[in-house]
């Protein structure tokens, strides 16, 4: 496309169209109505939000990426944020439980052949069925290339072993994309992707973890012994696993950094909001420069790290390669979500580390996100290379 | 007047940061207790968000619930740099249950500086009894927390004692201490009362869930109408804000080395997940984005400590510590939460896993930054000295 070429889009705007923002009230009215209310409860209780799920995929908020082709909205990155960051804004264990199918299925949309597609992404959207991403293991965090799960080809098949760490929604998951070696001593290079039913034999979802924040997703251990998949199962050739993965992240980090906004913005008004009501030393707290000044540098935060996503989602749709601006975006929204949550707690004070009220679990939540889909310190080292060694 | 004639002030001239060979065992004795008898339940009573019953009587036979007390009144009657010594290594072992086993020494200077004689020879024995004493300090009311003058709950004169009426909420062992130092208004003026468990109209109210500090117990002090009899009165009538000003001078650089400890867990746990852990290659800790972090956390546990023992040695030497203590409490705290906020980054997704201690601490280490004179608080303190042009409160 010229367009892309020259890097032209129309020109810079900031307001969204109608139907944009259709779509955000859509997901803001979801949130507001079915995510908040059971907030508190399936955080305490570590419940799996199965209801939740239901319903996000009844009035169409799930599997937003999938092309329209095999059945699916076929929404771009930048209308996935708008949604995203309402999800997220309602609860982020339940909001990653909804968006999670965008990053198993990821692998089929951008590397599936069409025989593939149509095999696994038509069921995603007739019923509320959910597919994970195993990439992380045990030993194997940050270091993608440290992973020892196999994948032995015997004639038509793959034999596959080992164990994933980590992975949302495996417990409940219809299929997993597993990246597996299938050459031993090529590192990362060696990598392939499978899609693993998760009802064949062999597959052992050993462990649900159980975490300090974003509660109410289901995140676990889930080990491969001996299963056998069809070579069809395989997306991509042999070696391609690591781009594969490396392209489907480039795709959902903006996602899961306009989800750090999301849990941003909701401690940020909770706090704001406080601040007026709570009465000290004969006025609200609001007027003391030592709250309000934490206030406005939340408000700064939440726009800029807002402001980032947007440009990396809209880069991607323009079909541009965004590796450093959903890196910047990534790395700054979660470290401000950090600091936000942080401070929304300090705007209640006692009242703040009180589970009665909302902002300790955000501040909980929080830490995830400069954790999990790349931390914080991985995001920085991409940006260094970025800019110090271009590509 | 009462006065300080329970309190040794010691001056020791000279710079020096060489704990003596008394305060280093007294130092091995409450980190060897720490290790023994607190890290290997602290994950299980945080889970049950519970204290254990027979905790507190194990603390009070080594002398850990006793410390502060008067050498005269069956303590161990040492300093406050002494006392920050052992602070520190109990909130290292666990800071939920330090903070119960610690409220029993929060009674000590209220009672030392302000208790009548009779008061002391009563009060001071049972702090230090061999079965523990489960203790609190009621200040925070629903509507008052930084702002204590705003406080609601009445006392009235009653014959030779007095009534009480309201509820403190948020207090540590509120509601089941066996004694209470409580706040309220008689004639409009603050006024220090001690409360015992079993007075008339003194009841527990809701227990609080909380982010972090699970296994300490926090909850209301319901006081409805209960009757004091003589002798209770902490202090002259009117005093109160006062001995509250006091309390915090003496208490913040305390609460501060309690701060010190969670970070100094944290930093050690990080540090050697570091050390272990491999990828790309190496150790994380080969990589400068890690070890730098480390590095940070260490230099300013170091100088979170020193501000500690400065505020402490301060009040050894009976001079003014308002300054220093909030130094020390606002720098303790923000470092506890930087560096336990840091710690289980470290970790990475193993971070935030309840297997491990590291995302305890970063919920145990938020609390430091609220109680005790939240950090917005501490820097208002600050700004009050500098806005006097003072190094030390002129004293009335």
């Amino acid at each position: 496309m010229a367009t892309v070429e020259q890097g032209v889009g129309g020109g810079i705007s900031f307001g969204l169209t109608d139907e944009q923002k259709a779509l955000r009230d859509l997901a803001r009215e979801f949130a507001e109505k079915e995510i908040r209310p059971r907030e508190a409860e399936y955080d305490e209780n570590q419940t799996h939000p199965a209801d939740v799920i239901a319903k996000a995929h009844e009035v169409g908020l799930m599997n937003l990426h999938v092309p329209e082709a095999y059945g699916g909205p076929g929404l771009g990155c930048f209308d996935g944020l708008l949604v995203g960051e309402e999800l997220y804004w309602g609860c982020s264990g339940i909001g990653t439980s909804i968006t999670c199918n965008g990053l198993g299925a990821g692998p089929v949309i951008a590397f599936g052949s069409d025989e593939q597609k149509r095999r696994w992404l038509p069921p995603l959207l007739e019923e509320p069925i959910l597919c994970s991403f195993g990439l992380s293991e045990p030993n194997a965090g940050s270091d993608v290339s440290g992973i020892q799960t196999t994948a032995v080809r015997k004639g038509d098949e793959y034999v596959i072993n080992g164990s994933k760490m980590f992975i949302t929604n495996a417990g409940h998951a219809a299929w997993v994309v597993v990246f597996a070696s299938t050459e031993k001593g090529k590192g990362h290079k060696g990598l392939s992707a499978f899609v693993v039913p998760t009802d064949l034999d062999g597959v052992v979802v050993e462990k649900h973890l159980i975490k300090m924040g974003q509660r109410s997703t289901d995140t676990s251990a889930i080990a491969f012994n001996d299963v056998v998949v069809p070579g069809s199962n395989r997306l991509g050739e042999e070696g391609e696993g690591f781009k594969i993965a490396m392209t489907v992240l480039d795709f959902t980090r903006p996602g899961t950094a306009i989800g750090a906004v999301g849990v941003a913005r909701a401690a940020f008004e909770h706090a704001a909001q406080y601040s007026k009501e709570r009465i000290a030393f004969g006025q609200p707290i609001a007027m003391n420069q030592g709250v309000n000044f934490l206030i406005a540098d939340m408000a700064t935060k939440i726009e800029a790290a807002r402001l980032l996503c947007w440009q990396a989602g809209w880069l991607i749709d323009q079909g541009q390669r965004a590796t450093l601006q959903s890196s910047h975006a990534k790395r700054f929204s979660a470290d401000s979500a950090m600091e936000v949550t942080t401070d929304a707690v300090q705007i209640f004070g006692g009242y703040g580390y009180m589970k009665e009220y909302p902002v300790e679990k955000l501040m909980r939540d929080a830490k995830l996100f400069q954790i999990y889909e790349g931390t914080s310190q991985i995001q920085r080292l991409v940006i260094a290379r970025e800019l110090l060694m271009p590509k | 007047m009462t006065g300080d004639r329970d309190v040794q002030h010691k001056v020791i001239e000279g710079i020096g940061f060489e704990p003596t060979r008394e305060q280093r065992e007294l130092q091995a004795l409450a980190h060897a207790f720490a290790e023994r008898e607190l890290r290997p339940i602290a994950a299980e009573w945080d889970e049950r968000d519970e204290f254990p019953p027979d905790l507190l009587a194990k603390a009070a036979k080594v002398g850990l619930t006793s410390y502060a007390v008067p050498a005269g009144h069956g303590g161990g009657g040492v300093g406050s740099v002494t006392a920050a010594l052992i602070a520190e290594e109990l909130s290292w072992g666990c800071a939920g249950l330090a903070s119960t086993i610690q409220a029993t020494m929060f009674l000590v200077r209220p009672l030392v500086r302000f208790g009548t004689q009779e008061q002391r020879d009563r009060y001071l024995p049972r702090l230090a009894s061999e079965e523990g004493c489960l203790s609190a300090i009621a200040f925070t009311e629903a509507h008052a927390g930084s702002d204590v003058a705003a406080i609601g709950a009445t006392a009235r004169r009653d014959g030779d004692g007095y009534v009480l009426s309201g509820e403190k909420v948020y207090i540590t062992n509120g509601g089941i201490a066996e004694l209470t130092v409580v706040f309220a208004k008689l004639d409009g003026a603050i006024t220090a009362f001690v409360v015992e468990r079993d007075d008339p109209g003194v009841g527990a109210g809701r227990k609080e869930r909380k982010l972090g500090l699970r296994a300490s117990y926090t909850g209301s002090l319901v006081l409805d109408e209960a009757r004091l009899p003589g002798g209770r009165l902490l202090g002259e009538e009117g005093q109160g804000f006062l001995v509250a000003m006091d309390f915090f001078e003496h208490s913040r650089p305390q609460v501060a080395a309690a701060a010190v400890g969670v970070a100094r867990a944290a930093f050690e746990a990080a540090t050697a997940y570091a050390r272990e852990r491999e990828a790309f290659g190496k150790p994380l800790i080969a990589k400068q984005g890690v070890s730098f972090k480390l590095a940070e956390m260490a230099m300013e546990i170091e100088a979170a400590r020193l501000l500690v023992w400065r505020a402490a040695a301060a009040i050894d030497a009976g001079r003014d510590a308002g300054l220093l203590g909030s130094f020390a409490k606002a720098f303790a705290a923000d470092t506890a939460m930087r560096v336990a906020t840091d710690a289980v980054q470290v970790l990475g997704g193993a971070g935030i896993m309840r297997d491990h201690p590291v995302e305890k601490w970063l919920r145990d280490a938020k609390v430091f930054q609220i109680v005790e004179g939240t950090s917005e608080i501490q820097r208002q303190v600050v700004a009050t000295y500098l806005r006097h042009g003072w190094t030390e409160r002129p004293r009335e």
